[in-house]
């Protein structure tokens, strides 16, 4: 599937919910899904700037495929993370950083996209978008 | 006048918004507080009748706004029983005031002097000191705290001595609501003939502090946190300090004659306060502190106590609870966690639900190290919350809790 195909799964999943309370289970609820991160990245390199939670994320690449693994201390933000993953994880890094993010704004959860929000989602796609433009300089 | 809450929340229009199609449950007060329609007018007022530049112009609206600006520094100089008006000088603030006794001490002290600020600050009470050392050569020492959130006065003892130029502390704790024994600091200080700032930011909404009987060197507030608007404060200086300390900034209003080869500085309180002040700001500052002295400080206090003692026994019931401060001497401020939940996670679902608390580390990083916890859940409530927006916290709260276990 490519980026914009995950996106468009996971605006349906979301569409099955009517109100915020269903909305945030089911995104506490992703974030118990998220790949976790090996223990041995929880370190301060690996934690992203400007989230009030603390939150690690590692990259690897196999077969010009980027992998993503995370981890927070609060489990909305993991929702949050784990979102984002599962959409850009397994994919070629130039798509990781064309891809847009519209989606967020379309589950229902924009508030999160502004920038006085502290859980720092504008960060983490800056991060995840850093780590595939890192990832793609290798593979030229 | 009788307490009326009911009739309290009236004045203020914020109130009756709703947030997430919620009724907004307003418990980030230590943050800012709202403002009452008695001082909106007052803003209102201004911009429409008499805005102009003050103490320059000749014409009548110059006139009538500088008029209004002094009456309300003679207001809060009555407020804060300071002995001279001209001991008010108008800030952006609670930090810019900090600065502005910071950049001043800058030149009065050099090597080997010592500055001291308790473990319970700001960071915006912790930063200018260290810049302030950083440039002289003076060395920071720092008042411990205890588990309960009191400064620990015996260590402060042992800190004290000859080379104690400097005390800063703050009124009231902001991240735990520890009401902190000034008055007993300030006498030790003068003991050693150190100086003493106090940032009465957090207090000033909860209690009306009487400088001279303080017998403060320095006291610090904002007009935000007291019902009034943002972007203005106040700096309470003892005339013979004020005159003592050089000047902040240049500018327009601060001097009294330019030639190029010499400056003379306007007298107090123009030295600091350059430039076109906040004069709207100034005035509604002034409307403020007659909206909370109509309330009345006794009124407000037995009031936020109540709200203090039920919010608390009522939080006590959540399993896993821990409030942080728990000094008998507090204001209306809970500081608290649930077992391990993120701090974080709690004000975000309690915000769906129209909820406004603080979460994180309140601009208190040391006091969070201190506990070894990432932040708090900080709820704070002013005069006009009532008992059944705290029942209403609660069960969101409790709401928040099943969601995340």
């Amino acid at each position: 599937m490519t980026i914009a195909e995950v996106q468009n799964e996971i605006i349906d999943e979301f569409s099955m919910f009517d109100d915020w309370e269903e909305r945030y289970q089911y995104m506490i609820d992703l974030g118990k899904t998220l790949p976790l991160i090996d223990e041995q990245y929880k370190t301060d390199d690996h934690i992203i700037k400007g989230c009030q939670s603390k939150v690690w994320v590692h990259a690897d690449m196999k077969d010009d495929k980027v992998n993503f693994t995370a981890d927070s201390d609060a489990i909305i933000t993991k929702g949050i993370i784990a979102i984002l993953i599962r959409a850009f994880s397994g994919q070629h890094p130039n798509d990781i950083i064309k891809a847009d993010t519209d989606f967020i704004d379309k589950i229902g959860l924009k508030e999160h996209l502004s920038p006085t929000r502290a859980n720092g989602l504008v960060s983490m796609i800056k991060q995840l978008k850093m780590y595939a433009i890192a990832y793609q300089t290798q593979l030229k | 006048m009788d307490f009326n809450v009911e009739a309290i929340r009236k004045d203020f229009p914020i109130l009756k918004r709703e947030v997430n199609g919620k009724p907004l449950i307003y418990l980030d007060n230590a943050a800012t507080s709202q403002t009452p329609q008695q001082v909106i007018d007052v803003i209102v007022d201004y911009y429409s009748n008499y805005n102009a530049n003050i103490h320059r112009g000749v014409h009548a609206l110059s006139q009538e706004a500088t008029d209004a600006y002094e009456n309300a520094r003679r207001k809060i100089q009555k407020h804060f029983n300071a002995q001279h008006p001209y001991e008010i000088i108008f800030t952006s603030g609670t930090t810019h005031s900090i600065n502005v006794v910071a950049n001043g001490f800058a030149s009065l002290l050099k090597e080997g002097d010592e500055v001291i600020v308790s473990a319970l600050e700001h960071h915006s009470n912790i930063v200018p000191w260290q810049m302030l050392c950083e440039k002289t050569g003076a060395s920071l020492k720092v008042i411990p705290m205890s588990l309960e959130g009191e400064l620990v006065l015996s260590e402060y003892d042992a800190l004290l001595n000859e080379t104690t130029k400097l005390v800063f502390v703050n009124h009231i704790s902001n991240a735990l609501g520890t009401i902190n024994p000034i008055k007993t600091i300030i006498e030790k200080a003068h003991s050693v003939g150190a100086a003493v700032l106090v940032d009465g930011a957090q207090a000033c909404p909860h209690l009306k502090p009487n400088v001279q009987e303080l017998d403060v060197d320095f006291y610090v507030c904002s007009a935000h946190k007291i019902c009034g608007p943002t972007g203005i404060g106040m700096l309470y200086g003892k005339q013979e300090w004020l005159k003592k300390l050089p000047p902040y900034q240049g500018g327009g209003e601060m001097i009294s004659e330019v030639t190029f080869e010499k400056t003379t500085y306007a007298d107090l309180p123009h030295k600091f306060e350059a430039g076109t002040p906040n004069v709207c700001g100034g005035i509604a500052f002034g409307a403020a502190i007659d909206y909370m002295n109509t309330i009345g400080f006794d009124a407000i206090a037995n009031y936020e106590n109540e709200l203090l003692e039920y919010a608390t026994s009522e939080l006590l019931k959540i399993e896993g609870i821990k409030i942080y401060g728990t000094s008998k001497n507090k204001t209306s401020v809970i500081s608290f966690n649930i077992g391990n939940i993120h701090p974080y996670d709690l004000g975000t679902l309690l915000d769906k639900m129209g909820v406004a608390v603080r979460t994180g580390q309140h601009c208190a990083q040391p006091i969070m190290d201190f506990y070894q916890i990432p932040g708090t859940v900080r709820a704070s409530f002013m005069f006009y919350n009532t008992k059944e927006e705290i029942d209403l916290f609660i069960v969101a709260l409790k709401k928040s809790i099943m969601m995340l276990s």
